[in-house]
């Protein structure tokens, strides 16, 4: 096709586009450029936007306000169908394929090639897919089962998959959070080869030299406003993550030192085969411990092992000096133990059920008098635990799933606090909440500290960890790789302990 | 498909046990008479349990097959036996429309309803057998009120082996290469393997889950023919309670009760070791009421053996790459 | 996914589901009442009211298991079962007191074996008690045939069929109530009331808050099966025949009565009041139109389409108040 302008239009641009969800405004003027062959990444804190920006180009939201454009021309994604058709393919954390079918057929669903008759090809079929797989590098065997491939092998799969389709604009979102180093670096250089082609690549990622390692340009986004977007070279990873928080980050992390009294928690050689191994770590009162890692580095399911959501193979937990029986959450809650977890809509909240109903979960027992729950009783108790944490919400009796995101987190922390717990373990306690009910579950957090609890955070963000912890635990596939003391730890130690390079830290 | 192999040849050795069992304690049940009793014994089932499959495939299930294979058994006898000039292809394409309309019934409101199949085939399975039974009215169709060349049908025989064998060989055989070589045989797999997945690839699963019980109701039609033409007794109670040998025979034959993966050829071998059963209990003089036990205790053998080699499974899978284990 | 429930949707639209259907049963009682002969007598009245023992004894812990996100579809092969076995014992000359607790026992103990196979091995309940559904019929025939036991003392069937309240309601129909009342309180009143709509919406997060989901699920499945056995003995002594076949096809009013009742097949919703509306409305109108001379048989069109319409009308009903949304 002959094109009248010198230089390329840009793959796809996003014009000032909003989106909002009744009355939380997810996205709100915010502009983007693809460029083919480049590399543009995505910063932002949890909650800034970038997965609805995602699920914009993806075709699953249409945008309230704002223009696309593919090529220079204005489009209009209906559906996934038609952002694939636009050739836009996006890559998630992890992947969903189907389990029971070969890689072949993964890659060819509805596609296989045909011979006679209409039948299936498998000789051709197998042929396509080996040299599919080829361009991106890796050799797996076409007639395996995606069930049991690692989630890095389903990634390419998926990669291939996109590449078959004839995809010029790949959308990664959080493509290495659950990778290995190793794992990561293939992908890296998978991602290059795709630029090398030319393709135009959007890369979100909270790993910075991943960013600075791969991105020609970064787009900052706050808050689901854009902050900025500039070349790679003239920014650094400081300046990114000042842009990122927007604000001192001191108030965002108001950490008050105390004085840690008697061990609460004591964890010794916890194993579960395939999961985590010989982790042993103890909390005081007053003490928060953070525990750091990337994503599957085992972390959440070390604490949900303590908590007894999950069971373990080997060692011990003791809540003040008593054993834990493994493998049971009312145990543990009757021992003290609490646990906010890391999937709050999936784990912390039953969303269909009303306010009251969920602060009401932890506690049916405590509540009922004569052994009969009143509504009256659950509405007087959520009324109060509401507004002890300033929660927003139209009505006790309104399900839990209409309330916002820092909202629900608050109901979680309510459910929790309202058992009085001695041990509180927060699993991503600020995941994907605005920057406003993040500083108040930090401070709420210092408090609680500060009163004499023991309180065990599993973090991915590290300024979060660096700016909370008296101690942090670092986990790196499964295995405890360095505890350091929280106000002298630096990004650098923590991430070289995470991924598995524990230079010089004790 | 290549994983499927062990789970069939398992049904079939198993199968092969009881043969060789019971042929030891009675010789009889190897004559050629026993032998073509139990291949027409299990050429219906064979037929209703193809059809089965393809609906559990996709993550459903047709409870109301049995009471299909009755209205079009009573429909095709009554055609027969009020018209006796009706030509038997086209009887025969009138008990299958019969099945069709069913199936196409159970699909509509399965897919367009977006209600559980489980739910609508068991309101189904009642709701036409009591059509049969308001259609019957008490009636009962017999051998002699039935055309001659079509009561022979159900004792013919090509080289020794009977023709309803033959017939159900040919659809499970038919059923078996859409399946396997048809992109929307293998659609059928994608669906019921990760529905989420499907979707995303845009694999039309409403029209291919219709086209599932279409085919299943069809299919249950075609053996209410085969019943009409094998029993030449026609009443409204034609293959009461059949729906949960078919259930057994499919899931026993490896068919993952929850979809996406099992064959065919799995679930016939399953139907052939059901009826063996049968017939090995009634050789060996065990009390006949046995066998409605043994369909239900298969069943739940057979999905306990199903989850413990998944558990197996995806434990080896942890062990060997660690660092994929994210639970949630 | 975005699409939250909008505020307190759900709850209207079951208190609304329960008056209408409660209206419905009123309108229902009115015309047959005008319209069917015999239907507006004290002595029909008290028939109809016994009818609904045994489907409204079941439902109420079917009624529970559904909430939860489970299902029981062997409840009547568990009657059955406890019925044959009743009647062997009473043969065998065990004294009558004794033979009734065995009968329950033995219901709490196939219970029992439904939740193991749920709760211990992680099967899915649909699979499951279609297995059991088979087998504890086929166990019943094993153990009884094709025979039936009669003689049970008039003593026995008099007081069950006998009356209370000075002759105005039968007095299994009082006991019935009153387990009802007892089951409504349970379910919306007290702490494991509450942990059952929290497993049924989000099993997940009910484990997560410290809920035992597994073994709160395998008492239901026991308790199920304790009352199934329990309507056995009412059953037996009612008719005053053990038999291998009675109950059979209850499974299916009860889970009619259920999901009539507004009880989500998907779990985590219904209420209580609701289900004893889906028993006596779905009672009432057998029974009305037995009086009006549909044959016994044909019922099973009402049965089966009722249990189609409850799943289907919900669906109707937020379709049409929603524009459609995508579902992944």
């Amino acid at each position: 096709m002959p094109d009248p302008t010198a230089a390329p239009p840009p793959a796809l641009r996003l014009h000032r586009v909003a989106k909002s969800f009744g009355a939380v405004t997810a996205v709100s003027d915010v502009s983007l450029t693809l460029h083919p062959g480049r590399v543009h990444a995505l910063a932002g804190e949890n909650g800034a936007g970038k997965s609805t920006l995602v699920r914009m180009l993806a075709g699953v939201h249409r945008p309230d306000r704002g223009t696309l454009e593919l090529d220079g021309h204005p489009t209009v994604l209906r559906d996934p169908a038609a952002a694939r058709a636009a050739g836009i393919a996006v890559i998630h954390q992890e992947p969903t394929l189907f389990p029971d079918l070969s890689i072949a057929e993964n890659l060819y669903l509805s596609r296989q090639p045909t011979g006679r008759l209409g039948r299936i090809d498998r000789r051709a079929l197998r042929a396509a897919t080996t040299a599919q797989l080829a361009r991106l590098g890796v050799t797996l065997d076409p007639d395996r089962p995606a069930r049991g491939l690692s989630i890095a092998d389903q990634q390419l799969v998926e990669i291939a998959r996109a590449l078959s389709l004839d995809a010029r604009i790949f959308v990664m979102d959080e493509p290495t959070a659950a990778l290995s180093g190793t794992e990561a670096a293939r992908l890296a250089a998978v991602v290059r080869g795709l630029c090398d082609r030319g393709a135009a690549v959007l890369f979100i990622s909270h790993r910075f030299e991943e960013i600075f390692g791969l991105a020609h340009d970064i787009t900052v986004l706050r808050d689901g406003r854009h902050v900025s977007t500039d070349p790679a070279d003239r920014l650094t990873p400081d300046t990114v993550v000042r842009r990122m928080v927007g604000r001192d980050v001191g108030a965002l992390y108001p950490k008050t030192p105390t004085t840690p009294g008697d061990t609460v928690l004591e964890v010794t050689g916890l194993t579960r085969h395939g999961a985590f191994h010989d982790i042993s770590f103890s909390v005081r009162r007053g003490e928060i411990l953070a525990l750091a890692g990337l994503v599957g580095a085992g972390r959440s399911e070390v604490v949900r092992a303590v908590f007894g959501v999950d069971r373990y193979d080997a060692g011990t937990v003791t809540v003040a000096g008593r054993p834990l029986p493994a493998g049971s959450p009312a145990a543990a809650m009757a021992a003290g133990l609490a646990l906010v977890p890391e999937d709050r809509r999936q784990q912390g909240l039953v969303l269909q059920l009303s306010v009251e109903r969920n602060t009401a979960l932890t506690r049916l027992r405590r509540l009922a008098r004569h052994g009969l729950l009143t509504t009256r009783r659950e509405r007087a108790d959520a009324l109060h635990w509401t507004e002890r944490l300033r929660v927003r919400h139209g009505g006790t009796h309104t399900p839990a799933g209409t309330l916002s995101g820092g909202n629900q987190q608050k109901i979680v922390l309510a459910k929790w606090l309202a058992t009085e717990p001695a041990v509180l373990i927060l699993d991503e306690p600020t995941r994907g909440i605005d920057i406003g009910t993040k500083a108040e579950v930090h401070r709420m957090m210092s408090e609680l500290a500060a009163r004499g609890l023991a309180i065990v955070m599993v973090s991915s963000e590290l300024p979060e960890v660096l700016g909370m912890a008296d101690r942090i635990l670092v986990l790196h596939e499964g295995r405890a790789t360095a505890t350091l003391p929280g106000p002298g730890a630096t990004a650098e130690t923590v991430m070289a302990a995470a991924t598995g390079h524990p230079g010089g830290a004790a | 498909m290549t994983r499927a192999h062990p789970r069939e040849l398992g049904v079939l050795a198993a199968l092969l046990l009881l043969i060789a069992g019971t042929a030891a304690a009675n010789p009889r049940f190897l004559s050629a008479q026993s032998v073509r009793d139990l291949l027409l014994s299990a050429a219906i089932l064979t037929v209703l349990a193809a059809g089965q499959t393809v609906v559990v495939l996709t993550r459903n299930i047709d409870l109301s097959v049995g009471s299909v294979l009755g209205l079009a058994a009573f429909g095709t006898a009554d055609l027969l036996a009020t018209h006796p000039g009706t030509p038997l292809p086209l009887a025969a394409l009138a008990g299958i429309t019969i099945g069709a309309l069913c199936g196409a019934l159970n699909g509509a409101l399965i897919s367009y309803g977006g209600v559980p199949a489980l739910v609508i085939t068991l309101g189904t399975l009642y709701v036409l057998r009591g059509a049969a039974h308001s259609w019957a009215a008490g009636r009962q169709i017999n051998a002699a009120d039935l055309p001659r060349p079509f009561l022979d049908l159900g004792t013919a025989t090509v080289l020794g082996i009977p023709l309803l064998a033959l017939l159900a060989t040919a659809v499970v055989l038919a059923v078996a290469l859409w399946l396997h070589s048809y992109r929307s045989g293998r659609e059928l797999y994608a669906i019921g393997s990760e529905p989420a997945a499907a979707a995303r690839a845009g694999v039309p699963a409403g029209r291919r889950i219709r086209t599932a019980f279409l085919l299943s109701g069809s299919l249950a039609g075609l053996a209410g023919v085969l019943y009409a033409a094998r029993y030449g007794t026609v009443d409204a109670t034609a293959g009461q309670g059949m729906e949960l040998q078919v259930v057994a025979a499919v899931v026993v034959g490896g068919v993952a009760i929850f979809g996406g993966s099992g064959s065919v050829t799995g679930a016939a071998l399953g139907a052939l070791l059901l009826t063996c059963i049968g017939s090995s209990l009634a050789v060996l003089r065990v009390d006949p009421f046995w066998q409605q036990a043994v369909v239900g205790a298969l069943i739940l053998a057979a999905i306990g053996l199903d989850r413990l080699l998944t558990t197996r499974l995806a434990a080896r899978a942890a062990r060997t790459a660690p660092e994929v284990s994210r639970a949630g | 996914m975005p699409a939250e429930p909008p505020s307190g949707r759900g709850a209207a639209v079951l208190r609304r589901w329960d008056s209408a259907l409660i209206a419905t049963l009123l309108l229902v009682t009115l015309a047959a009442a005008l319209a069917v002969d015999g239907f507006a007598t004290g002595r029909n009245a008290q028939f109809l009211l016994l009818d609904a023992v045994a489907i409204g004894l079941v439902a109420l812990p079917v009624t529970l298991i559904v909430v939860t996100g489970e299902i029981d579809l062997s409840v009547a092969s568990t009657l059955g079962l406890c019925s044959a076995v009743m009647g062997q014992l009473w043969v065998s000359g065990w004294p009558l007191e004794l033979v009734v607790l065995t009968a329950v026992a033995l219901g709490a103990l196939l219970g029992a074996v439904n939740g193991l196979f749920v709760t211990g091995f992680g099967l899915p309940a649909l699979a499951v008690t279609i297995g059991t559904l088979a087998a504890y019929r086929g166990l019943a025939f094993v153990v009884l045939g094709d025979r039936a036991v009669a003689d049970f003392p008039r003593a026995w069937t008099d007081a069950v069929g006998g009356t209370a309240l000075a002759g105005a309601v039968p007095a299994a129909m009082l006991v019935t109530a009153v387990a009802a009342a007892g089951c409504a309180v349970l379910l919306h009143a007290t702490p494991l009331g509450r942990s059952l709509f929290a497993i049924g919406n989000n099993a997940e997060a009910a484990r997560f808050s410290g809920i035992a989901v597994a073994r709160t699920k395998f008492w239901l499945f026991v308790s199920c099966g304790a009352v199934s056995g329990l309507a056995g003995v009412f059953w037996t002594l009612r008719y005053a025949s053990a038999r291998a076949d009675n109950g059979q096809g209850l499974e299916l009013a009860v889970v009619a009565a259920v999901l009539l009742g507004g009880v989500s097949i998907f779990g985590g919703r219904g209420t209580l009041a609701g289900v004893c509306a889906g028993v006596l409305l779905l009672v009432t109108l057998r029974n009305a139109l037995q009086l009006a001379d549909v044959p016994a048989d044909t019922l099973d069109i009402v049965t089966g389409s009722l249990l189609i319409l409850s799943v289907l009308a919900p669906r109707a009903l937020t379709a049409l108040r929603r524009t459609p949304t995508t579902r992944t």
